[in-house]
């Protein structure tokens, strides 16, 4: 606690300063509540349950110690599948949206006349998220006779079958994360503007010369909102579920069945809490440790102006 | 302006109207094959049907959601869950960002840290031990499982975004009325709430379209067909009915997008701004 300083702090305010305020801690009961009840309650509950044979309906089958993650890490296939379709989602998606975002984001900073016309619009398709109808959408948008083949097509190229082969299904996936890289793309704007002018006053020099300078001098200076966009994007795409599930149904052949779907029919169709307890444990370590990995190399390349 | 500068604005403008006509060509093409008989939509990028065949016969069928139920029922059940969870949400979320932002106790940097490291961990961390809570206490396939955990400030974003705009606001303000005698409650109601009006409808209305958006939740906790939301029915015209008029697929789903879309566009000033500053600033 802060010392009261000696002469220029008026009475009343020393009053105020010496005792602990109860007012804060009343406030924030219903938080406190919420913290230990839905959060640290259930994360220690899961660590319990998968440790265990564990059952919701047959019940508790006992204690089976690192079993559930032996046999997820050796004896289940699936699992190393859905592991690998995760990564491919994550590997491509997020540079995609980060990529588009930072990239539109240059663009609109540009003094342009109509760029909250713009933001606005390009806001549009991640304000819609998950959302079921953006999926039936998708399905047809991608569908053998849908306006994507049409173009192909109409370019000279063979049509894909989008939704059901398994080389191209993770892609209609990543198109439909790529759509909406909107609020990404927000934040490294208002990024952007706080960038001083004064760094590049040179008006009168070129798109490319400028493109280098945005890479050299501008975004240096964001590098903080870089790094905070990279790790929610990072995290969004690891825990993808509607599109997977409802536009390619996790095929074909489990290419698209990533970790979120599997933990869910483990636990929710199958009741296998022990089993899907385990598999939520090592999605957590996983990301865990990538985001730990950001963190600290972000001392080598996040540019802090304090 | 000179000849080159002008050439960039082209270029820039020219590459700014085609993404996003990209990024919009979904959305139109989706409200244009609702009014489009099957024949029409497919095989062609036209957003309009071909003059004299547009249709607006399949917007009937679509509003018979399922063979039991209209989308009035789902948007109901929707309605259901989601008002109490923008309540608990906005009163839950604006109590404790207060706490943080407005008073210094012992104990309140670990808090905040709470609050950001559950900012970053996933949902799905915890919804198994959730599952079992709801079920030893009643909740399950009720709606208040899908809004009870809001009414606790678990929504860590809408707490920080909150807290970030309660620091532009001076304290001045605050210690005027606690001198003039309001108590911490009544300087949060009269003083402060006014002012973050706009950051409280802000999280308002963002928590209400995600949760039109919500899919797994309605999917885990809810499971007798009267309790069925709008995300589950539009499920539904996956798998369970069978339609054969496209068109019917896109007028349900043009219906299921309305109400966000025209809060988006009536409010997008509200959002604009305030997701521009939660996150930009830190």
């Amino acid at each position: 606690m802060e010392q009261p300083k000696p002469s220029s702090v008026s009475v009343p305010l020393k009053k105020v300063k010496r005792k602990i305020p109860i007012a804060p801690f009343v406030l924030l009961i219903p938080w406190f509540i919420g913290i230990m009840l839905f959060r640290i309650y259930p994360i220690m509950m899961s660590f319990w349950y998968s440790l265990r044979d564990f059952h919701p309906i047959m019940g508790d089958r006992g204690f089976v110690g690192l079993d559930n993650y032996r046999w997820l890490l050796f004896d289940f296939p699936l699992f190393w599948r859905s592991v690998e379709a995760t990564f491919r989602y994550v590997v491509f998606g997020t540079p995609m949206v980060l990529a588009s975002a930072l990239f539109i984001a240059f663009i609109l900073n540009f003094k342009l006349k109509g760029v909250n016309l713009f933001r606005t619009i390009y806001y549009v398709p991640s304000i819609l998220g998950g959302n079921v109808a953006v999926s039936l959408i998708w399905i047809q948008l991608f569908g053998s006779n849908g306006p994507v083949n049409t173009i192909m097509m109409m370019m000279g190229m063979e049509p894909v079958s989008w939704l059901r082969s398994e080389a191209f299904a993770p892609f209609t996936l990543i198109f439909l994360s790529a759509w909406q890289f909107g609020s990404v793309m927000l934040i490294f704007l208002a990024a952007l503007q706080n960038v001083s002018p004064s760094l590049y006053e040179a008006a009168s020099i070129d798109g490319a010369r400028k493109f280098r300078q945005f890479i050299s001098i501008t975004l240096p200076i964001i590098t903080p909102v870089v790094l905070f966009n990279t790790v929610n994007v990072l995290l969004r795409h690891f825990q993808e579920f509607n599109s997977a599930f409802l536009i390619t149904d996790r095929g074909p052949n489990d290419a698209t069945n990533f970790l979120n779907i599997l933990i869910y029919e483990y636990a929710f169709r199958r009741f296998e809490f022990g089993v899907a307890s385990a598999m939520t444990w090592l999605f957590l370590a996983a990301i865990g440790i990538l985001t730990l990995i950001l963190f600290s190399s972000s001392k080598h390349w996040v540019h802090y102006n304090d | 302006m000179s000849t080159k500068n002008k050439i960039n604005a082209v270029v820039r403008y020219t590459l700014l109207i085609a993404v996003g006509l990209l990024l919009a060509y979904p959305l139109f093409w989706m409200i244009g094959s609702a009014f489009k008989h099957n024949a029409d939509i497919f095989g062609n990028l036209n957003i309009l049907p071909p003059p004299g065949r547009g249709t607006t016969e399949y917007f009937a069928a679509a509003w018979q959601l399922s063979p039991r139920n209209t989308m009035a029922f789902y948007y109901w059940n929707t309605l259901q869950f989601l008002i109490p969870r923008v309540i608990g949400t906005v009163i839950s979320c604006t109590l404790t960002a207060y706490a943080i932002a407005r008073f210094s106790f012992p104990g309140k940097k670990i808090v905040f840290t709470i609050v950001i490291v559950t900012l970053l961990m996933p949902e799905l961390a915890f919804r198994i031990p959730i599952f079992m809570l709801y079920r030893d206490i009643g909740l399950l396939d009720t709606f208040a499982a899908l809004y009870i955990q809001e009414f606790f400030a678990v929504g860590s974003f809408f707490v920080f975004m909150i807290i970030q705009f309660m620091r532009t606001i001076p304290r001045e303000l605050d210690e005027s009325a606690q001198i003039d005698g309001c108590g911490p409650l009544r300087t949060l109601i009269f003083i402060l709430v006014p002012i973050l009006r706009p950051i409280i409808i802000t999280v308002g209305l963002l928590t209400f379209m995600w949760g039109m958006n919500d899919f797994q939740g309605p999917l885990i906790f809810l499971s007798s067909p009267e309790n069925r939301v709008l995300a589950l029915a539009l499920r539904g015209l996956l798998q369970d009915y069978d339609v054969t008029n496209f068109g019917q697929i896109f007028a349900a789903a043009f219906m299921a997008l309305i109400p966000t879309l025209a809060i988006f566009f009536t409010c997008s000033k509200f959002f604009v701004e305030s997701v521009t500053s939660s996150g930009g600033k830190e």
